[in-house]
């Protein structure tokens, strides 16, 4: 309006809308395919098992959800793929985690363990940033990995704090 | 390290697939109608998801052309300079949050101006990694199951990103000068 760009402003919409349904269709082809596998490995019980086996660690993270239950195997697998990279896989899991914590709360208000499991993700927990050091061999860095360290490191640091701040806020709200 | 670590990337994927389905056939369940099931949901959860990611995609685009962003980050860039943060990983900073795509062509943009090995360079690349888009997952995760109160969600998110900027700044300074 101030700036005279209204021009742009009409075609920047209208390509942030159709930007909205490309991105829609690849994420469909990889929500398909891993909430097909996901189904089956949680009607084989792979899951549970899964679950079971971690539920020492992630316990402490997410009090509200009950022993053995789905959701605790999906956040794992969202986790897992996320410390992999593997962004694409990430998504649907954590899209499945986040549907069964909505059947453990019975509202559509946030829960805490929904806020604590958006709030690790946000902060990301990637362990080798693959798109980073590609655009850093593409610009003929001498070691595109030396920022694996401080990435990781950095990681660590924000995951913590986020952990910590969204501990802090559960608490005043509770009071 | 990171060579191990990029194998494994690698081979997560197949062996998973594989394991899932050797333990459905020991287990006998019909793996390929259960996956059809599964399947369907995930097409259903994506036409769901169309309006949140659509209304938040044309909401970053109009901001962006419209010059509303840019003037935001000037605003912000001396504050931001206050607390330690060059002047030109400024806007890097603010919109790593909001958008994927146009931080990471920020920080493209950065790496081929100063060069991937300056310290500027190092940064933006420790900054690009370290968090993610907190506006995109929140809208995707929130919108997929139907969450219309976010609660603290975006708040904690957000001062996490910021605590990140700022950690990186910190950490790239003493690994790297």
């Amino acid at each position: 309006m101030f700036n005279g760009t209204m021009e742009q402003v009409n075609e920047a919409l209208f390509e942030g809308a159709s930007d909205a349904v490309t991105l829609v269709i690849s994420l469909s082809s990889v929500l398909v395919f891993w909430l097909g596998m996901m189904r089956v490995a949680e009607r084989a019980g792979i899951l549970k098992g899964f679950a079971k086996l971690f539920r020492p660690i992630v316990k402490r993270l997410f009090p509200e959800i009950p022993d053995g239950h789905p959701a605790m195997g999906y956040i794992l697998a969202n986790f897992s793929a996320n410390l992999f990279g593997l962004g694409n896989a990430a998504t649907p899991m954590g899209i499945k985690a986040m549907e069964e914590m909505k059947k453990i709360s019975k509202s559509d208000h946030a829960s805490n363990s929904m806020i604590t499991f958006l709030v690790i993700n946000t902060s990301s927990l990637t362990l080798v940033p693959t798109t980073v050091i590609g655009i850093r061999m593409e610009y003929s860095s001498a070691a595109p990995t030396e920022i694996v360290a401080s990435t990781i490191l950095a990681t660590f640091i924000t995951t913590v704090s986020a952990i910590t701040i969204d501990r802090l806020m559960q608490k005043t709200r509770q009071k | 390290m990171v060579e191990w670590l990029t194998v494994i990337s690698i081979w997560l994927v197949p062996v998973t697939v594989m394991m899932i389905l050797i333990v459905a056939i020991i287990r006998k369940v019909p793996a390929y109608e259960v996956f059809v099931e599964g399947g369907k949901e995930g097409l259903k959860m994506s036409v769901s998801l169309l309006p949140f990611l659509l209304g938040m995609l044309v909401a970053i685009a109009i901001l962006r052309s419209s010059g509303a962003l840019d003037a935001f980050i000037g605003l912000l860039q001396p504050i931001l300079s206050k607390v330690g943060i060059p002047a030109d990983i400024a806007p890097l900073a603010i919109l790593r949050p909001i958008s994927g795509t146009a931080a990471l062509s920020v920080t493209t943009e950065i790496i081929k101006t100063y060069g991937p090995d300056s310290f500027l360079g190092r940064l933006a690349s420790t900054m690009q990694g370290s968090t993610d888009t907190t506006l995109y997952i929140l809208t995707v995760y929130f919108g997929a199951v139907g969450i219309k109160k976010m609660g603290n969600a975006l708040k904690v998110g957000l001062i996490a990103d910021f605590i990140g900027i700022i950690v990186s700044v910190i950490i790239v300074s003493w690994l790297f000068l």
